[in-house]
């Protein structure tokens, strides 16, 4: 694991989130925010997905019962009024933090499962979330759905408050995840990830940090949710508690990379534009999702490792490979003394 | 009291159609460790290929099972051979989830695209006939349909414990390794193992076609419940599924009668959990898999 913070790295993230800011400022039109802010939601999703199902090791299909949870909570408290715009924003952190802590029994009862049956355990919270939401009708409206007050923003700039919630929702994933990275967080994760058995065994406190990456990840995407709800105004159970919004995490991290910095973020930006393009170039007719399963299982077969370890892993070849060619050439040079220097140069 | 026996005698009709759905899963996890996200669309695929032979041809939905198991059977050996063979990576656990939701979804898709997403079901002339039975009604279709889901498990148990092919998915389920030191051959047990999986599907396809309105978003709901039953019942075990299904099948029927129909499917995920709390392994599961 290396989670160092190289000036390199710094100036990439730097360059990144400036990019990032600077794309509204510069004047991009609103269909360009519009996916743009989808698309970071999704970057936030995958990265904060990440820490659970990368870094642990723990493929959670349920995650999406989080995000519809924030997303209620947005729309139940702010189905009258949003009080001048943005003090729903200021609650997202309460949310995150409630939703965190809530997540704390599920995860500790799931997580007593391993791999394939804890994505079947997790699986099953969606469905009881979706069943709630469709059949707490007082609180949630049920089929109808509920509805957030519109955000009294200027019809100029009404997606900036947006956007710009969604990268600092982004950047506060992604720091959370390059935390992970450098702390005896990560390396316990790692271990668990490895071999948890083992790990029980040496003394590293397995439940405990897999309990603090799961509720960290389920407060994050509660927080995504919640900015989700206020942006689109209208909550309904399907589109909420989506399974596909869980596979779209799984999905992008998986491309870009599991257990990666940039991994989810990569496949976010890929994805989720292709995505939009698909659902237009096939509008209403479900074959999008025939498409969509599509890229789906390619990326199952031809990247399972994703994109990022992928990419690492032929630059690391090519080294050990020019490696191996140095030392072969260092090992026929001194029969020709005129060339050594040259080689080693 | 009356009543509840009435939805006592409805769970177990309706928990053996379950058990067939759920054999053919947790049969496809006890050879290759894989769970099949697409035994619920599966299903779907097997009741809307007999909605359209019943509405096209006019052939009774218990008769089209002869055509819908050969398809579904050289579908699921398909899948297997095509998408899920290749994948021979450490972790093959995760990516088969990942690659059976997106058949789930593609296979999803297709049907959206064919049929539309309006709720349909199969009616056959004998469909809301019942027989009253000590004063207890009992729906021909859905007797009929229990009556065909227990022969079906009794091939599946015949094939199981009487071929030469069983004892190969026997050995496989029991160590894939040594199995394969001592002649299977892994790469066939598995495809014919998926595609028995899915067969079973569209058997249970077929009659869960009549019993309920469907469309090609109702894998959803279908997959929850199947995932909880062989979770359950301990996943690769076959009988647990029976028993789990069978289980499910009374409990969720009763709640619905006693509280509300809203709740039946959200009794089956409390079991569940209830369960994993004090067992994570499931009922009837090996000791090693999945569970701390």
């Amino acid at each position: 694991m290396t989670g160092a913070i190289t000036r390199v790295g710094l100036l990439r993230a730097g360059l990144f989130f400036l990019l990032l800011i600077a794309i509204p400022l510069l004047g991009a039109p609103g269909w360009i925010l519009n996916t743009l802010i989808f698309t970071i939601m999704y970057a936030a999703l995958a990265s904060s997905w990440n820490l659970v199902g990368g870094y642990a090791g723990y493929p959670s299909l349920g995650h999406v019962a989080f995000f519809g949870i924030g997303a209620y909570s947005i729309g139940i408290l702010f189905s009258d009024d949003v009080f001048g715009g943005f003090v729903p924003f200021l609650v997202l952190p309460l949310i995150g933090l409630a939703v965190g802590l809530l997540s704390l029994p599920i995860g500790w009862v799931s997580m007593r499962t391993r791999a394939d049956v804890f994505a079947i355990v997790t699986i099953t919270l969606l469905f009881i979330t979706q069943t709630l939401a469709f059949n707490l009708k007082s609180l949630t409206g049920g089929a109808q759905g509920t509805s957030v007050a519109p955000a009294p923003f200027g019809v100029d700039h009404y997606d900036w408050p947006f956007y710009f919630v969604m990268v600092i929702l982004l950047a506060i994933a992604m720091g959370i995840s390059q935390y992970f990275r450098r702390s005896k967080i990560g390396l316990s994760l790692a271990t668990v990830r490895a071999d948890e058995d083992k790990a029980h065994g040496v003394g590293v406190r397995v439940t405990a940090v897999k309990l603090i990456a799961f509720g960290v990840s389920a407060g994050l995407v509660a927080m995504a949710g919640g900015a989700w709800a206020y942006y689109v105004g209208f909550i309904y159970p399907q589109f909420a508690v989506d399974p596909l919004i869980t596979i779209g995490m799984v999905l992008m991290t998986f491309l870009g990379g599991r257990a990666t910095l940039w991994g989810p973020v990569l496949g976010a930006f890929i994805l989720v534009p292709t995505q939009e393009y698909f659902a237009q170039a096939f509008g209403a007719s479900q074959l999008y999702l025939v498409a969509y399963a599509a890229v789906f299982l390619l990326i199952m077969l031809f990247l399972p490792r994703g994109i990022l370890p992928s990419i690492s892993e032929r630059l690391q070849r090519r080294r050990d490979v020019g490696a191996v060619e140095k030392a072969a050439a260092q090992a026929v040079s001194p029969s020709k003394p005129g060339t050594k220097v040259a080689v080693q140069q | 009291m009356h009543a509840l026996t009435q939805a006592i005698i409805l769970g177990v009709l309706t928990g053996g159609v379950y058990a067939l759905m759920a054999s053919g899963q947790t049969l496809i996890f006890g050879i290759m460790k894989v769970v099949n996200l697409a035994q619920g669309v599966l299903v779907l695929l097997g009741a809307y290929l007999t909605y359209t032979l019943f509405t096209h041809l006019g052939m009774d939905p218990f008769l089209s099972v002869l055509v819908t198991t050969p398809i579904l059977f050289l579908v699921g050996v398909g899948v297997q051979w095509v998408l899920l063979r290749p994948l021979h990576s450490d972790d093959v656990a995760q990516l088969s989830l990942l690659v059976t939701f997106a058949v789930a979804l593609g296979i999803e898709g297709i049907l959206s695209f064919v049929y539309g997403a309006t709720l349909t079901n199969v009616q056959p002339s004998y469909a809301n006939s019942s027989w009253t039975v000590f004063g207890y009604q009992v729906s021909v279709v859905r007797f009929a349909a229990f009556g065909l889901s227990l022969v079906m498990l009794g091939v599946l148990y015949l094939i199981l414990q009487r071929t030469k092919f069983g004892r190969s998915v026997r050995a496989t389920v029991q160590n894939p390794m040594s199995a394969q030191l001592l002649g299977v051959n892994a790469e066939r047990v598995s495809a014919i193992g998926f595609g028995i999986g899915t067969a079973t599907a569209a058997v249970a396809g077929s009659v869960f076609g009549m019993l309920n309105s469907f469309n090609p978003g109702s894998h959803y709901d279908l997959i929850s419940r199947l995932l909880t039953i062989v979770v359950l019942g301990g996943l690769g075990s076959i009988g647990g599924a029976v028993v789990a299904a069978v289980g499910m099948g009374v409990a969720s029927s009763v709640v619905a009668a006693v509280a509300s129909p809203i709740w039946s499917d959200f009794s089956f995920f409390v079991v569940l959990l209830l369960v994993l709390l004090i067992r994570p392994r499931g009922l009837f599961g090996a000791q090693t898999r999945g569970a701390l």
